[in-house]
């Protein structure tokens, strides 16, 4: 049990204001007493033990803690837990099944899309979310997706090729199940 | 029947990596991810200021904070004598400050909380009076006199300067000049520039006072070392101390050294017989830990008039920040720096090298590097690419007429290093052809008639990788071997663990590869762990591109001899002597009769059900590989951009890289360290540097300051492969982890200097931001990085 969301109160007579928030985190309602001020991301890693989740720069510029905020990509590094209440929050844990992986998962391990995997929740879910909405995307509208995901490992060709490879599949799929 | 070795994942197979299985389902196991019962979270409070005396801290203020468990200063620490720790390089570095802060981000204080939002209030409590002293930002200013003494806590130290070191044939060198009909010469500074792994440093300290063992978790590339320094440092016995480094998220040479966080978590833990939890922030992590690079090169190669090298010379001078903190081989003050030419003929040649302090952050560390070849390598295609011009040679023809040929090896370089293998002109002529080279000056020309300014930039390299061997390379005197231990189970699975430690190389997937290749045990049959010193055999660590050079040739000799016993059991099972026995991949057989043989597997089981008299049970054993020499990979990097003479800005419009890395494991995974590594290349050419106000705070301390690329902005890599195995590798592999990032960055900046030096200029400094091309264009004149040099 972490003492953020949980012990809000660490040492008795600390007088830390509480709300309790109501979030659809991949596809469960989790009720939860969190700080004002505790942001997302801390939330997601510590208070509900996602840890797919991560915290690179603390300034939204690396995109390591990306989730999916009602379906679109969000920086929870710099978004307040409270924010999310009444909202649907999709992480890494949340893609795929547990039968099967998610093809832009699939597509990442296909590709060599991933080196160290800090970036990869986040390029992941990015790509996903831009999949959802562009089903067919060329080489450069997956790269502006994911411009703002920093990969210090890949030189994201790879990244690229993975998220095209899951186009691809997706795209099959569909025309099978038509 | 032999198998197949692709089909059993061995060597040459573009085998999918093990270790994705966990990251794509958000499974890896960083630091940050790790929750120990009880554990507590550690702040630390930075220096705001680059050099002042501190006259008092007030932390009364903090422990008031309900949550804070401890507070500890400098102070503190000194009562237990740990105030300060020794450096990688000999030297010693403050743990928290007691006297002086040295640079902006040292540690002042730090604050040991229930949570990490506790202990960061606690920390803003704390009050720190400092008398402000003048900031030293460059080399230049630290050697001059009425510079302030930055290390006034040593003594014998009554300068800034750290030392003076040099290495080749002067008088030699001095002759070859004399006779020169062209000398050319350049000036060059490499900018700072921070490795910047997305993972920041951490660590978790597990004091058990019951057992009296100490556990660390954390973001380590060299765990053994770490052991090793926290045993003679804290005086803790070594069977005691268990350092884990378990999944990181990237290292590129900042998680080498040891930084006082690890210490500071080290001794909370304890003091509080808690865990203790220290995850550092960007800034944190950007203004403090192992920067790369910050050094300025001087030089000038003597030259024959039909464009043959006669000698070489250069001068560095290096900025180390407050402490000595390179990670680099003890002997050698300024790294490899001397490997620069190494892939040329040159008679003669001659390095000196002068290091300072400055209030900055300290450690230079081999930022995907080994050692200081990256500034080797940008200073040799830098200066070749001049010398071409300054003969009026073609930038190809110059460098194929000077390369070392095939037939030379092993070749002997001007400073003492010894090449053993290569086809250098064989991979130059390939990214010729493959960027259109032989049609790109009428190309260049006719673009320039419309207005468009067109450039290709060439850097050729060798470097040397996989340090030792043993003899000339050791780190605070621990030899610089590498280990692997395996152990083959009853069914004929198996687990391998070597003393590297992967941070994205993907060894999991790579060395049971080897395995494969060496004992047809299908590769998914082997597990790899590496990182945990309770479990790894002893070994240096990753870092310098040693994994495949060091490590790997210890997978493979450690292989070598699980089949020498698994021959003499496969004699006792085939009832023959084990002279009349042969080896295919993955078993045994009778010679002259192919059919009757045994599987590994068979031996395997018999290892553990049915053993010879006289032998020894089990099938495990391992294998500590001393390199005889380092491996030299060979690269030809070739560039071809477009400057927009209205704003400075380049593009790149192909790139073309031939990489001779000798056998490759797994082609994939060479690929993509390939590619990352022309991107870290292309980011410090283009937009990658730290640098500092006259003050000493730092400009690039988070990264909208510190811009990295992104996907959008990063070009596309054509990539070609020629393979020359290494002749003393056991598996005929070479190092190349790290090969793009060190001859990369000459291949984009000669690129752009191509297509602006008919103007007149003959250098601008990385990084060639557009505002530098543009001024360069627009005054013909040279954009320089560095302030100016003093000459003796």
């Amino acid at each position: 049990m972490s003492s953020l969301y949980d012990e809000v109160a660490p040492t008795p007579g600390a007088d830390v204001p509480v709300r309790r928030v109501t979030i659809d985190v991949n596809g469960q309602k989790r009720t939860v007493d969190v700080e004002p001020r505790l942001l997302l991301a801390h939330l997601l890693r510590q208070g509900l033990a996602l840890t797919g989740t991560h915290t690179g720069c603390d300034t939204t510029s690396c995109g390591a803690c990306t989730v999916l905020f009602d379906g679109r990509p969000a920086k929870s590094c710099t978004m307040f837990a409270v924010q999310a209440d009444g909202h649907a929050v999709e992480t890494v844990e949340g893609m795929g099944s547990a039968s099967g992986l998610h093809p832009v998962q699939e597509g990442f391990k296909e590709e060599h899309g991933l080196q160290c995997g800090f970036c990869t929740p986040g390029m992941m879910l990015t790509a996903k979310a831009l999949l959802e909405r562009n089903p067919d995307p060329t080489e450069d509208e997956v790269r502006w997706a994911l411009s703002g995901n920093l990969c210090r490992c890949t030189g994201y060709q790879n990244i690229v090729n993975a998220v095209l490879w899951a186009a691809k599949k997706m795209r099959d799929e569909q025309t099978q199940e038509a | 029947m032999a198998l197949d070795e692709i089909k059993i994942g061995g060597m040459g197979a573009s085998r999918r990596r093990v270790e994705d299985n966990r990251f794509i389902r958000g499974k890896g196991n960083y630091v940050d991810d790790i929750v120990l019962p009880g554990m507590l979270h550690m702040e630390i409070l930075r220096s705001n200021v680059a050099h002042a005396r501190i006259k008092s801290i007030d932390t009364s203020a903090a422990w008031e904070i309900p949550g804070v468990r401890l507070v500890l200063t400098g102070e503190m620490m000194a009562a237990r004598n740990l105030a300060w720790m020794p450096t990688l390089s000999y030297d010693t570095q403050a743990v928290l400050a007691t006297d002086k802060v040295r640079f902006q981000g040292q540690e002042v204080a730090a604050v040991i909380a229930d949570d990490p939002y506790i202990a960061k209030d606690a920390c803003s409590k704390i009050v720190v009076e400092y008398e402000q002293l003048p900031a030293v930002v460059n080399p230049f200013e630290a050697q001059d006199p009425s510079a302030p003494l930055i290390r006034d806590d040593k003594e014998n130290q009554p300068t800034n300067k750290i030392f003076d070191w040099e290495i080749g044939d002067k008088e030699r060198t001095d002759q070859a000049f004399a006779e020169a009909d062209v000398v050319s010469k350049i000036d060059l500074h490499y900018p700072r520039s921070h490795p910047s792994p997305l993972e920041p440093c951490g660590s978790i300290a597990d004091y058990d006072r019951a057992t009296g063992k100490l556990t660390v978790f954390m973001t380590s590339q060299a765990p053994h070392i770490v052991r090793a320094a926290v045993a003679m440092v804290a005086e803790l016995p070594e069977h005691q101390i268990r350092i884990v480094s378990p999944d990181l998220g990237g290292g590129f040479g900042n998680k080498v050294p040891i930084y006082p966080g690890y210490v500071i978590s080290i001794l909370a833990s304890i003091l509080t017989e808690r865990p203790v939890k220290w995850i550092e922030d960007k800034t944190g992590n950007l203004i403090s830990t192992g920067f790369g690079r910050d050094v300025y090169l001087r030089g000038e190669l003597a030259l024959r008039k039909d464009g043959r090298i006669l000698g070489m010379r250069m001068h560095t001078v290096s900025d180390h920040g407050a402490f000595f903190a390179d990670a680099q081989p003890t002997k050698f003050k300024i790294g490899l720096m001397h490997s620069t030419f190494a892939c040329y003929e040159v008679p003669a040649a001659h390095l000196t090298s002068e290091g300072y302090y400055t209030t900055k952050a300290p450690g230079g560390v081999a930022y995907r590097c080994s050692f200081r070849v990256t500034e080797a390598m940008f200073f040799q295609e830098r200066m070749m690419h001049a010398a071409a011009n300054d003969l009026g040679m073609d930038q190809a023809e110059f460098r194929r007429l000077n390369l070392v040929k095939d037939d030379m090896f092993p070749y002997r370089t001007a400073f003492g290093f010894l090449t053993d293998s290569g086809q250098y002109g064989k991979c130059l002529d390939i990214g010729l052809e493959a960027i259109g080279y032989s049609t790109f000056k009428q190309e260049q020309e006719e673009a320039r008639k419309r207005g468009k300014l067109l450039g290709i930039g060439i850097s050729t390299m060798t470097e040397p990788l996989g340090a030792g061997n043993s003899r000339e390379y050791d780190i605070i005197g621990i030899k610089m071997f590498d280990s692997a231990e395996l152990r083959v189970h009853m069914t004929g699975k198996a687990i391998l663990r070597t003393g590297a430690k992967t941070q994205g190389q993907g060894h999991e997937t790579t060395w049971a590869q080897i395995v494969a290749h060496e004992l047809g045990i299908p590769a998914e049959d082997i597990v790899v762990e590496e990182g945990d010193t309770d479990t790894a055999p002893f070994g240096m660590g990753t870092y310098a591109s040693r994994s495949t050079p060091v490590a790997g040739a210890a997978v493979a000799m450690v292989a070598r001899k699980i089949r020498a016993k698994a021959r003499k059991i496969a004699a006792h099972l085939l009832e023959v002597s084990e002279e009349d026995i042969e080896w295919e991949l993955g078993r045994f057989y009778v010679r002259g009769n192919q059919e009757r043989g045994v599987t590994i597997q068979d031996c395997a089981l018999a290892a553990y059900s049915n053993v010879p008299d006289g032998l020894e049970p089990g099938l495990e054993n391992n294998a500590y590989y001393d390199p005889p020499n380092l491996t030299w990979p060979f690269a030809a990097y070739i560039c071809k951009v477009e400057v927009d003479a209205e704003t400075g800005v380049w593009d790149v419009l192909k790139f073309v890289a031939v990489d001779d890395c000798g056998v490759r494991i797994n082609p994939m995974i060479v690929e993509g360290q390939i590619m990352g590594g022309l991107t870290e290349a292309y980011a410090m050419a283009n937009m990658q540097y730290i640098t500092f106000d006259e003050e000493g705070n730092c400009i690039g301390s988070n990264y909208m300051d510190y811009l990295l690329p992104t996907a959008w902005e990063t070009p596309g890599f054509e990539l070609h492969e020629v393979v020359t195995p290494c002749p003393h590798h056991p598996i005929g592999a070479k190092g190349v982890g790290e090969c793009a990032t060190v001859g990369g960055p000459a291949a984009f900046v000669n690129a752009v200097m191509n297509a602006i030096e008919h103007t007149g200029v003959r250098n601008v400094d990385m990084p060639m931001m557009p505002n530098r091309v543009y001024e360069a264009l627009q005054t013909g004149e040279d954009v320089s990085g560095m302030p100016p040099m003093k000459v003796e």
